[in-house]
């Protein structure tokens, strides 16, 4: 099939920041110069932006074994209504992704049933029990993408030590989920002004940033490749900052919850603003923005945690840590960073496509180059609308956005010269 | 007179002037209840009250305060490992609403479970305790008994001593006594004294003895002996050493001290006997008002209209 959109402003952050207007032509789900003859299908483009379509790092999408959370067809239909071609899935599954035919079912299954690209990320220790590494060549053969015990931060410093020396080898990032397990033992928000006083135990930043410290110091030791998960505080900002200057090679994602809410977000128990890491203070905010605008920061990713209203309308301590973020993340990237000067449009974008490319090593993908495979996003900067329940595609509806007005999304995923979804 | 919401879920929410209407509303209370009479305000009323924590004092003062307004009164107990198996508390509360409970009292383990319940219902609640969030009920008495005892609250200094980490009572006191012009003191260890209360104008003491010195009124927490599992503190003995409020402490102190404790005491370890047993003790006040401020409580909130707090916020 041939596809032309015309007359799109087209923003390729890959491509020496690329901003024009014109035509992109789209044959057998590449990008292609020109056709010959004439279009299966047009698209009209005038007063929309085509984008490199968006790549998300880090989600749930709970298949297997939570199938009443979420499934590779529901989420992946989720990330197509965000404007999000292309998905890292997390391992924390029923069982756990620690081995290749793991693997392979995900792979397969979101062949058959999802609408997007999904890349399968690897257990990091066998049964992510933190005690052995896993096999982490043949995982790599199988399909990952990068490997995490994403949820359980790896303890054991050898073992971590051992886990980024042995990974250097398949070039594959290795994710961290920076916690420090016993300072932030029971605690369910930020330890802070409003924990006291909601009389809720407290996570302190430095459960976050202890182990950033850590993981960074055996990235230097063993120079690997160190992916730093959900940034929320100023101190995680800081420490990832300078050890980019003293060129580790370290990399860090953060996302929409943690520049838009802050832990005053809590004050009425509503479990919809219980996640792990917690929503923080402004300070934190204002860091993670200041962290996004400098570099410091290289991807904006959701961590898309569907949970059902059974589990989480009860009482804050019992429900479980997450929020859904593949519908709000475009729209909240817009209103959040680029309406307010923090990003231009291009270096947003960046976050979302060209940069998780890279760091993933994901070949033709990530830009709009000719050749690469037909991956586009198309937004219109003045959609507006309210993000409501009803509205909501993934299977759980467990987001803090819910009632929010926003102007500007995604109106059309095209994955692979398909287009899976249009407003 | 009125409250702006059909719950009472914490001090937190309410601004002076809802302070100062249950004050006032007390006292007619508190003379009806020690002449023994009975008003029929809440006559064909149902009041529930629902524990997920055992209690005999809080629960016995809701009843016996429901009853000499003319309420019908249910206790439930329900037993802590229920929380997590077995019926949800929205179902729970939902099953008292069906069968047309007009207040729901509700005493729980986990902080916000009365604000949940409230978000899901139409009926009254009322938080007996919850968690380390608030008991705000106590914190009413404990003012009441101030406002009682000294005629006044604004300009005193009142100080807390023991856990304000994980007291709920301290939380509601905190709230009630600066909103209404108080200077609340608290005295305890660091591991005990959230640093952020600070912002909220509490003054912090880690010496007992220099924080007694400075008080007219000394609220002693319940110290829970769960605490030193987590090394909060490294031994009773050293607490007791440290924090036990003894009749030398109070040599020191204002003649015209009063001395408050919520209960239950644990004698010999956060108040010497010869203290509780002394004199300038208000413990037995504390009691007495405890059931006309919860008679106040229920009585108000009859003519509250329904306005809830979530949708309010």
């Amino acid at each position: 099939m041939r596809l032309q959109i015309k007359n799109i402003r087209i923003v390729d952050p890959s491509w020496d920041s690329k901003d024009l207007i014109g035509d992109i032509f789209v044959e057998n789900g590449k990008i292609v110069p020109k056709f010959l003859n004439n279009a299966d299908r047009v698209i009209n483009g005038e007063s929309k932006i085509a984008v490199p379509g968006l790549i998300d790092v880090h989600s749930h999408l709970r298949e297997p074994g939570h199938e009443i959370k979420e499934t590779i067809y529901t989420g992946t239909r989720s990330a197509a209504k965000g404007g999000i071609t292309t998905v890292f899935c997390m391992p924390n599954t029923r069982p756990v992704i620690d081995a290749a035919p793991m693997v392979e079912f995900i792979i397969h299954k979101a062949r058959e049933e999802g609408c997007v690209n999904v890349f399968p990320i690897g257990c990091a220790t066998k049964g992510s029990k933190g005690v052995e590494i896993s096999e982490i060549g043949t995982l790599k053969k199988a399909g990952i993408i990068a490997i995490s015990d994403d949820g359980l931060p790896i303890s054991n410093s050898q073992i971590m030590r051992r886990i980024l020396e042995y990974t250097k080898m398949f070039k594959l990032p290795v994710i961290s989920h920076s916690e420090d397990k016993e300072l932030s033992r029971n605690g369910v928000m930020n330890e802070g002004k409003n924990s006291t006083f909601l009389g809720l135990r407290g996570i302190p930043k430095q459960a976050e940033e202890v182990m950033i410290s850590r993981d960074i110091m055996l990235a230097e030791l063993t120079d690997a490749y160190l992916h730093i998960a959900h940034v929320s505080t100023a101190g995680s900002v800081d420490l990832i900052r300078q050890a980019k200057k003293r060129n580790i090679k370290v990399t860090a994602e953060t996302c929409p919850h943690y520049f838009t809410l802050t832990d005053e977000n809590v004050k009425v128990y509503d479990a919809n603003t219980k996640m792990n890491p917690p929503l923080r203070e402004q300070k934190d905010v204002d860091a993670v923005k200041q962290g996004l605008a400098d570099g410091t920061i290289d991807c904006i990713a959701t961590d898309h945690a569907p949970h059902t209203q059974e589990e989480k309308n009860k009482e804050f301590d019992l429900a479980p840590f997450g929020i859904i973020g593949f519908e709000t993340v475009l729209s909240l990237v817009l209103s959040e960073l680029v309406d307010t000067g923090v990003l231009s449009f291009c270096e947003a974008i960046s976050k979302m496509t060209f940069n998780p490319a890279k760091i993933f090593n994901l070949e033709k993908r990530g830009s709009l180059k000719e050749g690469n495979i037909a991956d586009i996003t198309i937004i219109d900067p003045e959609y507006s609308y309210e993000f409501n329940k009803e509205s909501i595609v993934s299977k759980s509806k467990n987001s803090p956005f819910i009632g929010r007005k926003f102007k500007g999304g995604a109106v059309m995923t095209i994955v692979g010269g398909n287009i899976v979804w249009s407003l | 007179m009125s409250l702006k919401f059909k719950d009472l879920l914490g001090l937190e929410r309410l601004d002076k002037k809802d302070l100062q209407i249950i004050l006032d509303s007390v006292k007619p209370f508190k003379s009806l209840f020690t002449k023994c009479g009975k008003m029929s305000d809440l006559s064909g009323k149902t009041v529930v009250t629902l524990f997920y924590e055992p209690s005999t004092r809080t629960r016995t003062s809701f009843e016996i305060a429901a009853k000499k307004l003319s309420a019908d009164v249910v206790n439930i107990a329900v037993s802590n490992s229920s929380i997590v198996k077995g019926e949800s508390l929205i179902d729970t509360g939902k099953t008292l609403e069906a069968m047309n409970a007009d207040y729901i009292v509700i005493r729980h383990s986990l902080s916000g479970a009365p604000d949940m319940l409230a978000r899901n219902l139409n009926v009254s609640i009322i938080n007996a305790g919850d968690g380390f969030h608030e008991h705000p009920t106590q914190g009413l008495l404990d003012l009441y008994t101030i406002y009682e005892r000294k005629k006044k609250i604004e300009g005193l200094k009142v100080l807390l001593v023991g856990d304000i980490l994980h007291s709920r009572v301290a939380k509601s006191n905190i709230w009630a006594l600066t909103k209404m012009g108080a200077e609340v003191l608290v005295a305890g260890p660091p591991t005990l004294i959230p640093s952020n209360i600070e912002n909220l104008g509490v003054k912090v003491y880690y010496n007992l003895d220099e924080a007694v010195k400075n008080a007219d009124v000394l609220n002693i927490l319940r110290i829970q002996f769960e605490r030193q599992q987590e090394n909060l503190f490294p031994s009773l003995r050293e607490y007791v050493r440290l924090y036990q409020l003894t009749k030398e402490r109070l040599v020191a102190a204002k003649p015209e001290i009063l001395i408050m404790h919520p209960g239950p005491m644990n004698r010999g370890i956060e108040i010497s006997s010869e203290v509780a047993d002394g004199p300038n003790v208000a413990i037995n006040d504390q009691i007495v008002n405890g059931i006309a401020v919860r008679m106040a409580v229920l009585y108000l909130l009859k003519s509250t209209k329904k306005r809830r707090y979530a949708s309010s916020n």
